[in-house]
C-alpha cells in the first residue's frame, strides 16, 4: 500500500534583496583593507598606466598608492594647505593638484618637488585636470572662475567667469581638447569650448553641483548635487534624462564601471549606489562607515576604493578565482567513477526477465523513530546538536508532526536534567524566530507544565527558565513597540491618502 | 448500476457503491458487496463490476454462499424477504417472503434447506431464528416455518459467527458472548465486567470461530482481541487476550484453513495473526482507511478488506495488493470539473483530492494535497482539504487545507499546483501558509487566459488578490505565485467572490453588500446591495447574458442586477441556496429549498421566467452542484431538455448521493451498453479446467481465426462501424490483443492490389473511349489477361512500369482523334 510519507520541511522564504546578477557581482569583493589618512579624502585618481596606481588627496597632501600596497609607494607633501583634485594625466607622467593657497601645482610622478606652480587663482582651487590634448590644465577655482593654463610656459590661455558661485567640479571631454564641463554652486553646469569666448551650453542642476562625470561615448553628463543624480542629453542641447534621488543625503562623488554599464555614486549618507546605466535603476548598494567623499574603480573594476570624511580610505580587492584555489588546496580523494556506475549500466538482453528490487525509500533518523511511532526518539533524533544548530527547522517541522499527531506531550515529558536543558536551551534559541514562534510558544508552555514540580532542583534548569522568561517579556516589549509603530505609519499613511483624493 | 427515478433524473451510484459497501463476499473470481438495496458483482481480476442483482427494495442486510451450491448466493434485506441469486449470470433464482426485517443472515453446512436470520422482537431486542426454506417450486415463496435459536443478540451481522462448520453458534451482544450447541441444544453465556482496573472497555464488537477448532475470537471496544477456548463447558472456560489494536476491533475473520486471524481497525492495518503462535503477527500497514468488513476467499489465496472511504482493497495470501475497487469519496469541497480529463474533482481520501472520471465511472487518481502521513486515530484534528478552485485552461490548481485544533490554533494553507505536460499531473509550484487570518470563504480563478489571478477571501475580512511573478532575476527559481492586492471594504466579511467570464470584472460580497472591483487597477467600480440579508451566491452572466450579476441572499432572494446601467434588472422571491452557471450557455442553475426537498429552476439571467424546473428533485437539500460539459453536443433535444444539449448537470445531496440528468436518448444508450456487459468465460478456474480449457481455448482460436478470415474479408467495405464495435466494446470481454490485432489492422488496410485494378481498369476504359472500334480486337484480346492478372497471387507492378502507366494515362490523345475525324 502507499508508502511512509516523510516529514515535511517547510521551506521558509528567503527574507532580505534578491540575489541578482548584479549582486554576486558586486559580492565578489574581499573585506576591505582600510588605510587611515590625516584628513577627509576628496579626491582618488588611477593612474591609467600599469599597475594602476592610485593618487589619493587627503589634507596637505597627495599619496600615491600601488594596487595592492598598504603604504604610500610615493607622497607630495609640499603643500602648506589643504590640497585638492590631484589627477593624473593621461600618460601617466605627470600629476596636477590645486590647493586651498589657490595655486596649482604640477608634479612629475617620479620627482618630489613641483614641476611647475601656476598662479592666478585668488581663492581656493577645488578642480584640477589635464585636457585631452595633455598641453593645458584645466582649473576651478573658489573665485567663481575657471581657467585654462598652458603646461610648458605657466601662461594663463583663457578665463571663464561665467558662474556665480564657487567651481567645485568639472571634467574634460576625452574626446575633443577644447571641450570642457565644469560644475558650480550656482546650480549650473557649463560646457565650455576653449575656441569659443562664452560657454556653449548651461545646463540647471537646481543644487549645487558637486561632481560632474561624461560617459564615455560623451553623449550622456551625469551630475550630483543635492540629493539628486541627473543624466543629461548632450546631443539634445543638455535636456535632461532621468533624475535619480536615491540617496538622502548630498550626493558628493560619481564614478563609472570601467564596461560603462554601471554608474556609482557616494553620498555623505554612507551609501554607495549602483546604477545600471540602462534602467537607471538601483542594482546595488554598498554600506560604508563614514560619508563617502570620493570613489573611484580600479581599470577592469579589480577594486572600489572609496575616501571618507574620517580620512578613512576603504580599498576593496575582486577576488580571482585563482586565490580561492590556492586556499582550498588539497582537495579530499574521491572514490572514482566506476564505483559509482558499478551494476548500473548493465543493459539487459532482449530476452531477459527483468526481476526489480523495490527501490527503498531511505528515511531519515526521525522519520524512521515516526514511522514506529517512537515519539521520544524521535526528538531526541532531531535535539541532536548538528541538527538543533544548524537546522532549526527540521526540528521545528518534526515539533510540529508530533503535535499533529497529538503526542507531543508524551514526547516532551520524562526528561532527565540534562535532556531538558537542551530543550530549554533550543527553545530559548528560537523561541522568537517568528517562523517558529508559534509552535515553540506552544512547547513552552507544555515544558512548564510538565516540569513544573521539579523547578528548583537544578540550578542549571532554573537558569535557563528564569532567562526563557526574560526573552519572552522582552519580546512581547518588542512587539509593542513594533505596533505602536505601526499604528503611526497607518495614521500618516490614512492623512496621505484623503489629501490625494479630493 | 442506475437507478431510475420518476422523470428525467437519475442516480449515479458510482464504484461499489454510493451508500458505503455494507457486506462484502469474496470468491475467487468475484466480489460481492451488498450496497444500498443491491449487491454488485465484481471480477476480482479486472476490478469491473460485472452484474448488479437488483429486487431488493429496502437495504441489504445479510449475504451468505448456498452451502450446497457454490454459485448461488442468499441475501436478505430489511424488506423482510430472502433471495437465492446466481451470481454469475446475475438472475434472481428465488425469493422467500418472511414478513419481518431481517438483520443478518447466516448459512451453515450443518443444516442445510435451513439459513438463519436475525429477526427484531418486541421491545427492541433482536433473536436469532432459524428458517427453513420450502422446497416448493416458483419464483416466490412464502417462508413461515421459524424455529428460535438464541435470544437477545445483536442485530449487527459480525456480532455472530457458526463455528466448526456449523455445530455451535455464538454471538455477542453488549458484553455478553452466548454459544448455542445445536447438538446438546444448550445455551452458554458468558459475561464480562463493563471495566477492568485499567479502564478498559470490554464490550464485544465483533465475534469470528475457527473453522476446525473450538475457538472463538471476539474483538473488544478497546482494541483486545480475546480467543475463548473451552467454552462448552459453564465454569471451566478460558480465554487469552492478545492487545495491539489502538481502538475498536472492527472486523475480524479466521482463514479458511484456521492459520490466521484477519483483525482490522481504524488504525487502518490489516493485522494476521498467527494461530497457536502466541502474539505472533504480520501487518499490513496504510491501508488508506479504517477498516469495516474482512472477507477472504474459500481457498485461503485472496483477502479483501473494505474500508470506510468507499474501497474494497483486494490482496494476495502474500500480503500483495492485487486489486482496489475504489468509489467516489464523499468529501467537503465544491465540485469541480478538470477542464483536461473532463473529470470530476472533489475530496477523497483525507488530504487528498479525487480526480473521478464520470465518464466511465471511475476514479483516475489521487492528488495529494496534505502531504502527510495521515494518523488513523480518532479525535485527532487532521489536515482537511477545505476548498479547491481550478482554472478554466486547466493548468492551475489551487487548494485549501485547514487544521483547527482550537479557535485560535488554526493553520491555513494555500497551495498552488501546475500541470505539468510531460508527467500529466499537478505539481506543487507555490504553498502560502496562513494566506488570510482567518478561514477562506471563498476562491476563484479569474477567466483570463494571459493572466491567471486567483482571488481568495478570508474571514479576517480581507479579499486578496493572487498573481503569478516571474522573478528572472532570482537564481534558479522558476515563476511563484505572490501576493498582488488586498482589499477590504468596511471592515466586512466578504463571503462570496466571483470573476465576469472575460475577467475584467471581479463581484465580491461583502455581507449585504455586492462590490465590482476592476482586476487591473483595483478600483471600487460599483456596488450594488438588496438588504436585508446577506449574500449567499454570486455570478456574472455568460456570453449574451455577460452584462448580468446575479446574486441571491439569505433572505430568500434573487436578484440580477444590470452592469451596463447599475441598477436591478429583476429580482424574485425563492429561496435559492445554490446557483451554478453553465460555463457554455448561459444557463443558470439554481437550487431552492421547499419544505423538506429540494427544486430545481433553470434560466437565463435576462428573463426572469425559467427555462426549465422540476419540483423535489430529491429530498433535502442540495450540497454542490456542477455542470460538466459534454464530448459533443446533443443533437435532436427538445425545448425542455434544450439546456442539457452543451453539459450536464450533476449535484450533490446532503445524503451524499451524486445525481445527474439525463435525456431519453441516453437513457436508451446507458440501458443498451449495460447489457453488453455479459462475460464469457465465467467459470472457476479448475486445475481441470488450466488444463483442458486451455487445449480447447486454442482450438477454439485456430477455429475462430480461420473463420474470421473470411469474415474480416466480409466485413472490409463497412470496416469503420466495425472498428467502432471493437473500440467501444469492454475489454475485459475480447478475446486476447493478440487475435485482435491481426483483424483489426487488416481491416483498417485498403490493399493495395485492389487499388492497382481499379487504376488498370480505369486506364482501359480511358483507351477504350479514345480509340473506340478500331481496336476492338486488341480490347478483346486484353480481355482475358487483365482477369488473369487479378487472379494472380501476387499481382505486384515494379515501380518504373506503374509510372510508365501513369504517364500514359496523362498523355494527350487529342491528335489521335483529330486525325481520325479528318
Amino acid at each position: 500500500m502507499a508508502s511512509y510519507k516523510a516529514t515535511r520541511i517547510p521551506s521558509f522564504p528567503r527574507l532580505g534583496e534578491k540575489v541578482t546578477q548584479d549582486t554576486l557581482y558586486w559580492r565578489n569583493y574581499k573585506t576591505p583593507v582600510q588605510i587611515k589618512e590625516f584628513g577627509a579624502v576628496t579626491k582618488i585618481d588611477f593612474s591609467p598606466l600599469s599597475p594602476h596606481n592610485y593618487a589619493v588627496t587627503a589634507s596637505t597632501r597627495i599619496h600615491i598608492y600601488g594596487p595592492y600596497s598598504q603604504e604610500p609607494v610615493k607622497s607630495f607633501t609640499r603643500f602648506k594647505d589643504t590640497a585638492y583634485s590631484g589627477t593624473f594625466r593621461s600618460d601617466g607622467q605627470l600629476l596636477v593638484a590645486g590647493s586651498e593657497e589657490a595655486l596649482i601645482r604640477l608634479f612629475d610622478v617620479s620627482g618630489r618637488v613641483a614641476l611647475r606652480e601656476y598662479t592666478g587663482h585668488s581663492k581656493a582651487v577645488h578642480f584640477t585636470d589635464f585636457s585631452a590634448d595633455r598641453f593645458h590644465i584645466l582649473s576651478g577655482s573658489d573665485d567663481y572662475t575657471c581657467r585654462l593654463w598652458d603646461i610648458p610656459s605657466s601662461a594663463e590661455v583663457s578665463r571663464y567667469s561665467e558662474h556665480t558661485d564657487y567651481v567645485r567640479c568639472g571634467t574634460p571631454s576625452r574626446l575633443n581638447p577644447d571641450v570642457f564641463i565644469t560644475g558650480s554652486y550656482d546650480h549650473t553646469v557649463k560646457v565650455f569650448d576653449s575656441r569659443k569666448e562664452r560657454s556653449v551650453m548651461t545646463m540647471d542642476h537646481g543644487q549645487p553641483v558637486e561632481s560632474v562625470l561624461l560617459f564615455p561615448s560623451e553623449g550622456l553628463l551625469v551630475s550630483a548635487g543635492g540629493r539628486y543624480v541627473k543624466v543629461w542629453d548632450m546631443l539634445k542641447g543638455g535636456q535632461v534624462l532621468v533624475s535619480l534621488k536615491n540617496h538622502h543625503k548630498t550626493v558628493t562623488c560619481l564614478c563609472m564601471s570601467s564596461t560603462g554599464q554601471r554608474l556609482l555614486s557616494g553620498s555623505l549618507d554612507r551609501h554607495v549606489k549602483v546604477y545600471s546605466t540602462t534602467t537607471y535603476k538601483v542594482v546595488h548598494n554598498f554600506d560604508y562607515a563614514a560619508s563617502i567623499l570620493s570613489i573611484a574603480l580600479a581599470p577592469n573594476d579589480d577594486s572600489i576604493i572609496a575616501g571618507m570624511t574620517n580620512g578613512v580610505l576603504s580599498v576593496k580587492h575582486k577576488k580571482h578565482p585563482e586565490d580561492r584555489k590556492m586556499v582550498g588546496g588539497t582537495s579530499r580523494h574521491r572514490p572514482a567513477y566506476r564505483v559509482f556506475v558499478k551494476g548500473k549500466n548493465y543493459m539487459p538482453k532482449q530476452d531477459d526477465f527483468l526481476v526489480r528490487k523495490r527501490e527503498k525509500a531511505h528515511l531519515k533518523q526521525y522519520d524512521k523513530e515516526l514511522k514506529r511511532f517512537q515519539v521520544s526518539k524521535a526528538l531526541d533524533s532531531v535535539l541532536k546538536p548538528h541538527v538543533r544548530l544548524k537546522t532549526p527547522e527540521v526540528t521545528v517541522a518534526v515539533i510540529q508532526e508530533l503535535n499533529r499527531r497529538g503526542t507531543l506531550k508524551n514526547a516532551l515529558a520524562g526528561r532527565d536534567e540534562k535532556g531538558l536543558s537542551i530543550l530549554l536551551s533550543f527553545l530559548i534559541r528560537n523561541v522568537v524566530d517568528s517562523r517558529f514562534a508559534p509552535i515553540l510558544l506552544t512547547v513552552a508552555e507544555m515544558v512548564l507544565d510538565i516540569y513544573m514540580k521539579v523547578v528548583g532542583q537544578s540550578a542549571v534548569v532554573d537558569k535557563q527558565i528564569l532567562k526563557l522568561q526574560e526573552l519572552v517579556e522582552k519580546e512581547i516589549d518588542y512587539q509593542q513597540e513594533l505596533m505602536e509603530v505601526l499604528g503611526m505609519m497607518d495614521t500618516l499613511f490614512a492623512t496621505m491618502t484623503a489629501k490625494k483624493e479630493p | 448500476m442506475y437507478r431510475w427515478q420518476s422523470g428525467l433524473w437519475r442516480l449515479i451510484d458510482p464504484g461499489p457503491g454510493w451508500i458505503f459497501a455494507s457486506l462484502i463476499h469474496l470468491f475467487v473470481q468475484f466480489l460481492l458487496c451488498a450496497s444500498g438495496d443491491a449487491v454488485h458483482v465484481y471480477s476480482t481480476s479486472t476490478e469491473e463490476r460485472v452484474h448488479v442483482l437488483q429486487g431488493h427494495v429496502d437495504l441489504v442486510t445479510g449475504l451468505r454462499l448456498n452451502s450446497s451450491n457454490h454459485l448461488q448466493v442468499y441475501s436478505c434485506s430489511l424488506d423482510g424477504t430472502v433471495k437465492l441469486w446466481d451470481f454469475t449470470d446475475g438472475i434472481l433464482i428465488k425469493t422467500y417472503i418472511v414478513g419481518h426485517k431481517i438483520f443478518s443472515l447466516y448459512v451453515s453446512k450443518f443444516h442445510e434447506g435451513t439459513v438463519f436470520i436475525i429477526l427484531p422482537m418486541e421491545s427492541k431486542a433482536f433473536q436469532l431464528v432459524a428458517l427453513h426454506l420450502p422446497k416448493t417450486t416458483g419464483p416466490e415463496v412464502e417462508a413461515r416455518d421459524i424455529l428460535s435459536v438464541l435470544r437477545d443478540v445483536s442485530p449487527i451481522p459480525k456480532a455472530t459467527s457458526f463455528g466448526r462448520g456449523g455445530e455451535f453458534v455464538a454471538s455477542a451482544s453488549g458484553l455478553q458472548l452466548s454459544v448455542y450447541f445445536f447438538r446438546k441444544q444448550k445455551t452458554y453465556r458468558f459475561s464480562l465486567k463493563a471495566n477492568d482496573k485499567k479502564g478498559a472497555r470490554n464490550r464485544f464488537t465483533c465475534v469470528a470461530s475457527h473453522p476446525n477448532d473450538d475457538c472463538i475470537a471476539t474483538g473488544h471496544e478497546d482494541g483486545k482481541i480475546r480467543l475463548w477456548r473451552n467454552f462448552s463447558q459453564k465454569k471451566e472456560y478460558t480465554y487469552s487476550t492478545e492487545h495491539w489494536h489502538h481502538s475498536a476491533v472492527n472486523a475480524l475473520h479466521f482463514t479458511p484453513e484456521g492459520t490466521e486471524l484477519l483483525s482490522g481497525g481504524v488504525e487502518s492495518v490489516l493485522v494476521l495473526w498467527r494461530y497457536g503462535a502466541g502474539s505472533k503477527k504480520d501487518f499490513v500497514p496504510r491501508l488508506g482507511s479504517a477498516i469495516e468488513h474482512i472477507s477472504v476467499s474459500p481457498d485461503g489465496s485472496l483477502y479483501c478488506t473494505s474500508h470506510k472511504d468507499n474501497k474494497i482493497v483486494v490482496m494476495k495470501s502474500s500480503r500483495d495488493i492485487s486489486a482496489i475497487i475504489q468509489g467516489l469519496v464523499k468529501g467537503v469541497t465544491d465540485l469541480l470539473i478538470d477542464p483536461r480529463t473532463k473529470a470530476l474533482v472533489c475530496n477523497g481520501k483525507p488530504g487528498h483530492l479525487q480526480f473521478f472520471s464520470l465518464r466511465h465511472d471511475k476514479q483516475l487518481y489521487n492528488l495529494d494535497i496534505v502531504q502527510q502521513e495521515y494518523i488513523h486515530e480518532a479525535g485527532l484534528h487532521q489536515c482537511e482539504v477545505t476548498k479547491a478552485a481550478i482554472d478554466a485552461q486547466g493548468s492551475w490548481l489551487a487548494t485549501v487545507e485547514e487544521r483547527q485544533e482550537n479557535p485560535e490554533e488554526l493553520d491555513i494553507i494555500l497551495k498552488l499546483w501546475a500541470y505539468d505536460e510531460s508527467t500529466q499531473s499537478f505539481h506543487l509550484n507555490t504553498s502560502i501558509s496562513m494566506a488570510h487570518e482567518g478561514q477562506i470563504s471563498a476562491m476563484c480563478f479569474s477567466g483570463d487566459a494571459e493572466a491567471t489571478m486567483l482571488v481568495t477571501t478570508g474571514r479576517d475580512g480581507h479579499f486578496k488578490a493572487w498573481l503569478l511573478a516571474d522573478h528572472p532575476d532570482a537564481q534558479g527559481e522558476g515563476a511563484s505565485w505572490s501576493c498582488d492586492y488586498v482589499g477590504s471594504y468596511h471592515r466586512r466579511e466578504p463571503t462570496r467572490c466571483c470573476f465576469s467570464a472575460d475577467g475584467s470584472l471581479l463581484a465580491v460580497g461583502f455581507g449585504e453588500v455586492v462590490t465590482v472591483w476592476s482586476p487591473s487597477t483595483w478600483e471600487l467600480l460599483v456596488t450594488f446591495s438588496q438588504p436585508p440579508g446577506d449574500i449567499r451566491d454570486l455570478c456574472f452572466g455568460r456570453l449574451s447574458c455577460s452584462k448580468y450579476l446575479l446574486g441571491t441572499t439569505t433572505k430568500n432572494l434573487l436578484c440580477c442586477w444590470n452592469l451596463l446601467t447599475c441598477s436591478l434588472e429583476w429580482s424574485s422571491t425563492v429561496d435559492v441556496i445554490l446557483l451554478q452557471p453553465d460555463p457554455l450557455s448561459e444557463n443558470m442553475a439554481a437550487f431552492s429549498r421547499a419544505s423538506g426537498s429540494t427544486d430545481l429552476f433553470v434560466f437565463k439571467p435576462s428573463e426572469p421566467r425559467p427555462l426549465f424546473s422540476q419540483k423535489a428533485v430529491c429530498s433535502g437539500t442540495v450540497r454542490r452542484a456542477v455542470f460538466a460539459p459534454r464530448e459533443e453536443v446533443l443533437e435532436g433535444c427538445d425545448e425542455s431538455t434544450q439546456w442539457l444539449s452543451c453539459s450536464r448537470l450533476y449535484f450533490l445531496t446532503e445524503h451524499m448521493e451524486l445525481m445527474t440528468f439525463s435525456t431519453k436518448s441516453e437513457e436508451d444508450q446507458i440501458i443498451a451498453s449495460s447489457k453488453q456487459l455479459v462475460i464469457d468465460d465465467s467459470v472457476a478456474v479448475t486445475p481441470f479446467y488450466l488444463l483442458l480449457g486451455k487445449h480447447r481455448k486454442s482450438q477454439r482460436e485456430t477455429q475462430d481465426s480461420v473463420s474470421s478470415h473470411t469474415a474480416a474479408r466480409i466485413q472490409l467495405p463497412q470496416g469503420s462501424p466495425a472498428i467502432r464495435e471493437l473500440l467501444h466494446t469492454p475489454a475485459h470481454v475480447l478475446p486476447s490483443a493478440s487475435f485482435l490485432c491481426n483483424m483489426f489492422v487488416n481491416s483498417l488496410l485498403i490493399s493495395k492490389c485492389r487499388e492497382e485494378e481499379m487504376g488498370s481498369e480505369e486506364e482501359e476504359e480511358a483507351e477504350e473511349q479514345e480509340s473506340e472500334g478500331e481496336m476492338e480486337a486488341s480490347v478483346s484480346a486484353q480481355g482475358p489477361a487483365v482477369q488473369g492478372f487479378q487472379t494472380e497471387p501476387t499481382p505486384q507492378l515494379s515501380k518504373a512500369q506503374e509510372r510508365e502507366l501513369r504517364k500514359l494515362q496523362k498523355a494527350d490523345f487529342s491528335w489521335l482523334s483529330s486525325l481520325l475525324d479528318s
